[in-house]
């Protein structure tokens, strides 16, 4: 009798692979626990979807195609309340939907993971091209005030890495966590090796250990109250109002309502340290820094290599982690540089915290491109030539 | 080193399928780095397909082609459109049966895909033929690879026609290799 891993290797297939972005969130959701997925299929991301419709049955998990993208993050949320790391996977439109939810999984410190393979919006936009334009929209597009956790991968490899560690971060900080790719990095197809169990981390959810005195958003030091999911015994109220400790309803106490959602504030920005991640590249002696993220953050690399080569003294960070915005990590490159060069394939949306850092402390120029075209390296090249000529 | 390598026509002609099987090739049989992406329209068929590989030895920063080490085009509009993003001396590869026009500087290589396919009993391994076509011309993987390749994208039943027509298209390149 083979054990749950060694039926996650087979249910796999071959170490190495030759696959799609979107097939590489899928594998890491399955190497993460992942054994519930609900979604709704939507171009770019339904590869998604039909990896994990192949896969969970062969592992006696859970797929389910709802109605649409509210019911989706609903079942999720719901499953995740069962004691099961979840999934949903959508692009744009569909993100727009769970946006009710999203708030509801915060408020509910609700362990999930959301994939977001990003399209050309407003509404249903270019539904087959690349593009970055929900980046503000995870920040800010549920109401009230409250953090989020989102990564951005670069290449099919990390898609994958990422996607296993956005259910760690969601298992520790008990929240949604976002991962965003795009149109063309989701059905672009690399090179994928799967990771060996031991290569990688896996974390659990906090479990309360003792029923008496329990309370369900009661949180110690780490800020993360204990969980018990539905089913085990213990007496847990869930609603998306404002609660106290013991899960009931407190909407009219001032006290009550700044405790919590300060709470959940604070379990994201207090643990920056653990969740922000990023890649320093020539940063050590660069005039002009690159700041990107995503699929765009891979032209930057050659372009760095190729404008070092013309003699401009130019580096690339890659904002890996986006949400909590790394805004020690700007500050600090800000005051080393003369320039930063900000490319986005939306018309300027990480710019914003990226100036907000920045505090003026040097020139920010943003090259922004929408339409579904990647920026190409003469592009970048020539908006770094021109930073260089200006004047301090 | 890197190479970008385009494979165009029109949808329904196997273009993706083509570049995928040369990516798998290079990246799982060869064990190089590869990158495969593409363009098409909204139609299944008939619509402009186009699909690139970029194979190198290290990491692959932009994924596009902007410039062709190596072209096959399989329609008129395709190869009309891109043979202009080409590197001077780009190996291109077209069907002369669906490419009849190439006033280009560049030598072009004609390989009857469409007819070597239908000779073999069906026209769907036409690109599976170009692929030969293009390992014998450009080497951009090893015959073993894209063999292998060839065989584990493929159902059962139809491995026997894919190495034929694999077959065919190695030795309709190798006998106008320089």
């Amino acid at each position: 009798m083979s054990t749950y891993r060694e039926r996650i290797r087979q249910a796999l297939g071959g170490k190495v692979q030759f696959v799609q972005g979107d097939d590489a969130c899928a594998y890491g959701a399955i190497l993460a626990g992942c054994t519930f997925f609900a979604g709704y299929p939507i171009t770019p991301a339904t590869e998604v979807a039909e990896r994990m419709s192949e896969i969970l049955p062969l592992l006696g998990g859970c797929y389910i195609q709802m109605e649409d993208e509210i019911a989706s993050l609903g079942a999720i949320i719901g499953a995740s309340w069962t004691g099961a790391k979840v999934m949903t996977a959508t692009s744009g439109p569909g993100f727009s939907l769970m946006q009710e939810n999203l708030g509801y999984g915060i408020m509910t410190e609700t362990p999930c993971v959301i994939i977001n393979v990003q399209r050309s919006g407003p509404s249903t936009g270019q539904p087959t091209l690349a593009a970055y334009g929900d980046m503000m929209q995870a920040r800010w597009g549920t109401h009230g005030d409250h953090e989020i956790i989102m990564l951005c991968p670069s290449n099919v490899q990390e898609a994958l890495d990422l996607t296993i560690v956005a259910f760690n971060l969601a298992e520790r900080y008990r929240t949604p966590v976002l991962l965003f790719i795009d149109g063309e990095l989701g059905h672009m197809r690399e090179r994928l090796v799967i990771p060996e169990d031991g290569e990688f981390e896996l974390v659990d959810r906090v479990r309360a250990e003792r029923r008496a005195g329990y309370k369900p958003f009661e949180a110690g030091e780490s800020l993360v109250p204990a969980f018990a999911p539905f089913g085990s015994g213990y007496r847990t109220y869930v609603t998306g109002l404002t609660h106290n400790e013991q899960g009931l309803p407190r909407t009219s106490s001032a006290p009550i309502h700044d405790q919590l959602v300060r709470r959940l504030s604070d379990k994201i920005t207090t643990h920056s340290d653990d969740i922000v991640r990023y890649e320093a590249y020539h940063t050590d002696d660069c005039e002009i820094a690159i700041v990107a993220y995503g699929l765009t953050a891979r032209t930057c690399r050659d372009v760095v290599d190729e404008g070092r080569r013309r003699g401009i003294k130019v580096g690339m960070l890659r904002l890996i982690t986006i949400w909590p915005f790394p805004e020690t990590l700007v500050a600090d490159l800000a005051k080393r540089v003369d320039a930063m060069l900000v490319p986005e394939m939306n018309l300027g949306q990480i710019v914003h915290p990226i100036r907000e850092a920045v505090e003026g402390r040097c020139r920010v120029k943003l090259l922004a491109k929408i339409g579904g075209d990647l920026h190409s390296p003469h592009e970048l090249l020539e908006a770094l030539e021109e930073l260089r000529c200006q004047p301090r | 080193m890197r190479q970008e390598i385009r494979i165009c026509g029109f949808g329904g002609q196997g273009v993706i399928t083509g570049a995928v099987i040369l990516g798998k090739a290079a990246a799982v049989y060869d064990g190089k780095i590869a990158c495969q992406t593409q363009s098409y329209g909204p139609e299944a068929r008939g619509g402009a397909a186009s699909a690139m590989v970029v194979i190198a030895d290290g990491p692959i920063g932009y994924p596009g082609v902007h410039a062709a080490d190596v072209l096959v085009a399989m329609s008129q509009e395709a190869f009309t459109r891109y043979a202009r993003e080409v590197k001077p001396e780009c190996i291109i590869i077209v069907d002369p049966d669906t490419v009849f026009s190439w006033d280009i500087p560049h030598i072009v290589h004609p390989v009857r895909s469409t007819k070597i396919a239908e000779e073999l009993g069906n026209i769907v391994v036409a690109n599976i033929v170009m692929l030969g076509a293009l390992t014998a011309l450009s080497k951009v993987v090893s015959r073993e690879a894209i063999l292998a390749a060839t065989l584990a994208s493929v159902p059962a039943r139809f491995k026997e026609l894919n190495r034929s027509a694999l077959e065919a298209g190695l030795e309709a390149g190798t006998g106008q290799a320089a």
